[in-house]
């Protein structure tokens, strides 16, 4: 899983039909110490996660899809999983 | 599978709820020198892992493999823990 912030989300009319329903948010992937890398994504929504959360995000296609749909074999790759609260990291030596 | 060293640890309360009871850990991918190599990920613990430690840790499908394979979600998980530093030996 990587660790990103959630940007915003995005409103498609016309999609896939596995897609219904679902909120799709634009995300930032982020370092542990929080630093953004720059890269951006689009992750569905299973956790209803909030612009400015720092989530987890899964990308990998068969956990995603069931995750954020309840459904295997939906075309998606990336999900929210979890809203992350605190990050404990190891002091540098 | 990949060599990290666990750098971090990762607390969620609003989660999938196949991940509840989850330990959720930082891992930093290390080359043949442990040197790092790569971003750090978020895995699941399926090892019984802490921080500090070195493990390897499984990418993929199969890394919903040791939970409830079929609802769990996750692209990066734990799978052992490596006995000390000196215990990765090269050539």
């Amino acid at each position: 899983m990587i660790l990103a912030k959630v940007l915003g989300n995005i409103v498609a009319t016309q999609k896939n039909a596995r897609y219904d329903n679902a909120r799709m948010m634009l995300c930032e992937h982020i370092t542990p110490e929080g630093e953004p890398t720059g890269q951006t994504l689009l992750a569905l929504d299973s956790v209803d996660a909030g612009v400015g959360d720092t989530v987890l995000i899964v990308q990998e296609g068969w956990g995603a899809s069931t995750a954020a749909t309840g459904k295997i074999g939906a075309a998606i790759d990336s999900a929210i999983v979890g809203v992350v609260d605190h990050i404990d990291l190891l002091k540098a030596e | 599978m990949q060599l990290a060293r666990v750098i971090g640890t990762v607390v969620a309360t609003v989660k999938n709820p196949s991940l509840h009871g989850r330990k959720l850990l930082i891992v930093q991918s290390l080359n043949k020198d442990l040197a790092p190599q790569g971003k750090p990920l978020v895995a699941v613990d399926a090892a019984g892992a802490g921080i500090g430690e070195l493990v390897f840790w499984c990418r993929g499908k199969e890394a919903s493999f040791p939970f409830k394979r079929e609802d769990t979600p996750t692209d990066c998980t734990i799978v052992g823990i490596i006995d000390s530093d000196e215990h990765v030996c090269c050539g």
